[in-house]
């Protein structure tokens, strides 16, 4: 034990508040109720607010106004003549796609699509996040490298890489010639079978990713307990592993399914002119018509058929996070 | 067969599934025809035309601009985001806050394209900014979303992180900035180079939601690729994939060794 | 090093003419309906080594959180060397804490961590350096300064904790389970580390801990804890052989407790019937209680005799069978049944290596106390 300094050696000076400008300042903003903590919390929130919620009410404003050959394209939707408020909501826009074919089919089939889509990404990436999750490591990490590796690449491109393979010249036909499998080349691209294959390939790592986490977080002890307890490998699986990986397919068939009801690239690069998805449909309206009102009302009509799957992915990741 | 054996085989078909057709596209990258799926001997001439087409060049460089900017501005936000959810327990704004920095991560590009597309024009309209579309709305739309990106990658580092140490700091004299600085971001940064690079991706990555913001002369690289590719296949499109896939190789490359190293060092 | 008068030797608690120097005055704190500490008064003297003893939940870590200042009391005043504590931060309080995980910055060396908190307060580098070396020194870690926190073994991460929560020489420092993280062994060792360490600096320290063997060895006072109230407070000694209740004589230490009725109540003695005994003991001295009350008895296993005739002058004896003998080398236990189907336990030291004659299994015995061996508890 080396000598020590007793306790009453003197006690350097706190310098925190050597500025007096600064606690002037901070002073007069705390009156006004702004004090650091606030401060902290209004920069994401008022950046989120005004880019992010205020865009949905001026959709929602857009949706019920009257298109109009002008700069922009629609009519206000309020009048103040100096003594009168003049509303001027138009329900058209809805009517007009609930009464279209073009716009109900394409709501449909968008969700047909979505959803056998995501069911195959559910099929072809449990097994894959299994096997992930019960490899040893390093290959575990090399496997999942593998899995988000594409996602850094440009999304667009792996798109257009199936282009090269679907075409009637492309890879496959090429290989399916070559090797006389086939004589006459199969039609592939600008089909729907294409545009299920580009969303189930461009979103597969959703799906593994949160399963992958689910799943690692199982312990081996359990399906050792099942085995134990006389349940065979399928009988655990049943009874044990899907059970409790629930919550992990919930969250990635959601994060499957959710964005693809809006697609747009997939369908109009590996679709046919008659795939008409909801996606699709509203940029087509925007860029090609020009036609504003009738856009935003496909978005707003969007956004009431997304709230119930976005509410089922907020409970679903709610609880794997309490897990 | 056994199960092991079945899954292990179902394993390596989704990496093909996933690997082929990138694979496809480099291979073709140095294919002399122009049909570029119909291979006609080795060549590098669609690297030359592409270095040379001041289109791609043009677009690039404002995507490299945007994706940096938006990127660096995502993670401060995004970063400020998860900090005041993971930290102050209570406050008025709270669920709204987080509701909005959960909602961009599955929102459809199509509608957060439109949607700000038509702010941007109402507050053109109501105040006279911004003037016009181009870089600067559609560095502002890419910070949105990417921040809720960053958020998410930022909240699990913090979740894991022991709140002692930054009480530790304040019970050492240092306040509440002081903390922040000297031992929550240190302690989270590779969380903030991941979520930059997220941040960055998503940005060079954009389509969709750039084509609804921007306006005339601000073309984004995905924007040049996107009007090629619709008129068919392009070679030079193949050989600027390649030159990607090879950056975006070679940095999760270098960011594995890192944490590899990081993580035996800690270990 | 030479200190003559110990700390512990002064016992301001009991002169009471020195102002004490940490106040808790009806401190009370609440997460929503929950209330962790509940009501707590407690007085703590300078230069105190005060251990803060309950089970897990009892409140004791959120007192010291409240003294630290990362909780504010729901209710109640903290005073620290004469100083209300409302209102002032952290980082503005005359206390430093040593965390139960240590909470070593991971991306600073041992020196940098050490070093923190004078930097904070705005001393030079090369002066900082300076007293962190010597603090280095003090603590064993002299070679240590560059490494940082992973590359150290528990017991040193453990020493840096200690040298940084003490390089700004605070008046309080806190410590919640600082012995916790360590093996058996190296415990010990560094228990009577830290108590010199206290005494060399004069700093008075305040330890959270759930290891009742660490508060009676380090403190000069233990105050036990139990759902966030304060059950008693005394010098390891008072809180061993005068539990002032039952919850206390029973969390302190091992004991044979009987509930019975006063039948004698004399100024010189007393007598309780319990049946859970099967028959009367007998107290040498007076209590305060009346004639029929209800109260307990508890007694120690190691002031049990057992024999195998009844003892001529025992005050207290019953007959007991020997159910189970565990060996636990310095000792044995006993485990023995009086005739009403009550267990009660006897320790006997174990002074010799052979102890053939020894009384073992499956015997019938007696057992017998002085009536000064237990106490009597009316909570």
């Amino acid at each position: 034990m080396t000598d020590v300094t007793p306790a009453d050696a003197p006690v350097p000076m706190r310098d925190a508040d050597r500025s007096t400008a600064w606690r002037g300042t901070a002073a007069v903003l705390r009156r006004v109720g702004l004090d650091g903590r606030s401060l902290v919390i209004a920069i994401p929130f008022v950046w989120l607010f005004v880019f992010f919620l205020i865009p949905f009410l001026v959709v929602a404003k857009l949706s019920l106004s009257e298109p109009a050959i002008a700069i922009p394209p629609y009519l206000p939707i309020w009048e103040w003549d100096g003594l009168r408020l003049i509303l001027n909501l138009n329900f058209e826009n809805f009517a007009y796609l609930w009464s279209d074919a073009l716009y109900v089919n394409a709501y449909v089939f968008s969700i047909r699509v979505a959803f056998v889509s995501a069911l195959f990404a559910l099929l072809i990436g449990y097994p894959m996040a299994y096997f992930i999750a019960r490899s040893p490591e390093p290959r575990r990490t090399l496997l999942l490298t593998l899995v988000i590796l594409p996602f850094w690449t440009s999304f667009l491109l792996r798109v257009y890489a199936w282009q090269g393979f679907l075409r009637s010249n492309g890879v496959i036909n090429n290989f399916l010639i070559w090797t006389g499998i086939i004589d006459t080349p199969l039609v592939m691209l600008q089909t729907n079978f294409a545009v299920y294959l580009g969303i189930v390939y461009t979103y597969l790592p959703f799906m593994i990713l949160p399963l992958y986490a689910n799943l690692v977080k199982l312990e081996e002890s359990l399906l050792e307990a099942s085995s134990d307890l006389g349940g065979r490998p399928l009988a655990t699986f049943f009874h044990v592993t899907l059970p409790l990986s629930t919550p992990g397919i919930i969250a990635g068939f959601m994060l499957v399914f959710i964005p693809a009801i809006g697609e747009f690239v997939i369908p109009e690069l590996l679709g046919g002119p008659d795939t008409l998805m909801i996606g699709r449909v509203l940029w087509n309206e925007f860029f090609s018509n020009r036609d504003w009102p009738v856009a935003s009302a496909v978005a707003i009509a969007m956004l009431v058929v997304l709230v119930v799957p976005i509410m089922i992915l907020r409970a679903a990741q709610a609880k794997a996070e309490a897990d | 067969m056994r199960a092991g054996t079945v899954l292990l085989i179902f394993t390596i078909l989704g990496f093909v599934f996933l690997y082929a057709p990138i694979l496809s596209l480099i291979v073709f990258s140095f294919n002399e025809s122009q049909l570029v799926t119909v291979w006609g001997g080795f060549s590098t001439k669609w690297y030359s035309a592409l270095v040379e087409d001041p289109q791609i060049l043009g677009s690039a460089w404002i995507s490299l601009q945007v994706a940096t900017i938006s990127a660096t501005f995502a993670v401060m936000f995004g970063t400020l985001a998860a900090y005041v959810l993971m930290r102050f327990r209570r406050f008025r704004t709270r669920a709204v806050l987080s509701v909005m920095i959960t909602a961009p991560l599955v929102m459809p590009e199509v509608i957060t394209g439109l949607s700000l597309l038509l702010l941007f024009v109402s507050m053109e309209q109501l105040i006279g900014w911004p003037a016009g579309r181009g870089m600067t709305t559609i560095i502002i739309a890419h910070i949105t979303f990417s921040m809720a990106f960053v958020a998410v990658v930022v909240q699990s580092r913090l979740s894991s992180l022991d709140m002692s140490l930054e009480e530790a700091a304040m019970d050492l004299g240092a306040r509440p900035v002081r903390v922040f600085f000297d031992v929550t971001i240190p302690v989270i940064a590779p969380a903030l180079v991941a979520g930059w690079l997220l941040a960055f991706t998503l940005s060079l990555d954009d389509l969709v939601v750039a084509s609804f913001v921007t306006g005339p002369g601000a073309s984004t690289l995905p924007m040049v690729i996107f009007s090629k590719v619709r008129l068919g296949l392009s070679p030079e499109v193949n050989a600027l994939a390649t030159i990607i896939i090879a950056i975006v190789a070679f940095g999760v490359g270098v960011a594995t060794w890192q944490m590899r190293r990081a993580a035996r060092n800690a270990g | 090093m030479n200190q003559t008068v110990s700390v512990a030797s002064t016992k301001p608690w009991i002169a009471g003419d020195a102002p004490p120097f940490v106040r808790i005055h009806k401190v009370s704190k609440k997460f929503g309906d929950f209330t962790a500490v509940d009501d707590v008064s407690l007085d703590i003297y300078k230069g105190e080594l005060f251990c803060l003893l309950g089970g897990s939940g009892c409140g004791k870590s959120t007192l010291l959180r409240m003294l630290a200042g990362f909780e504010t009391p729901t209710d109640g005043r903290i005073e620290i060397d004469g100083q209300d504590m409302a209102g002032i931060p952290p980082y503005g309080r005359p206390t430093n804490m040593m965390f139960q995980s240590y909470a070593l910055f991971p991306h600073m060396t041992v020196e940098n961590n050490v070093a923190y908190g004078l930097r904070r307060d705005g001393m030079g580098r090369a002066e900082a350096m300076e007293r962190v070396s010597e603090m280095l020194r003090m603590v064993q870690l002299g070679g240590f300064a560059g490494r940082k926190p992973h590359q150290l073994s528990g017991g040193q991460r453990q020493r840096v904790a200690l040298a940084r929560s003490l390089i700004k020489r605070p008046k309080l420092l806190l410590l919640d389970e600082p012995l916790g993280a360590l093996d058996k062994k190296l415990r010990e060792e560094t228990q009577f580390e830290l108590i010199k360490i206290q005494e060399s600096l004069g700093v008075t320290f305040i330890v959270v801990t759930h290891d009742q063997e660490e508060a009676m060895t380090l403190s000069t006072r233990i105050g036990v804890m139990n759902a966030g109230e304060i059950v008693q407070v005394g010098e390891p000694n008072e809180i061993y052989e005068h539990p002032s209740n039952r919850f206390v004589a029973d969390f302190i230490g091992s004991v044979n407790m009987f509930e019975g009725r006063v039948t004698e109540d004399e100024p010189e003695y007393i007598k309780i019937d319990s049946a859970e005994a099967g028959g009367e003991i007998y107290v040498g001295h007076g209590v305060t209680c009346t004639l029929n009350q209800k109260l307990w008895y508890a007694v120690r296993p190691e002031k049990l005799r057992l024999s195998r005739e009844r003892p001529a002058a025992a005050s207290n004896a019953f007959p007991v069978y020997v159910e189970d003998v565990a060996y636990m080398g310095n000792s044995s236990i006993f485990q023995l049944k009086l005739p009403t189907g009550r267990y009660i336990r006897a320790a006997k030291p174990n002074l010799s290596r052979y102890d053939e004659d020894g009384i073992t299994w499956h015997e019938d015995v007696w057992v017998s106390w002085d009536d000064t061996a237990g106490v009597v508890l009316t909570l």
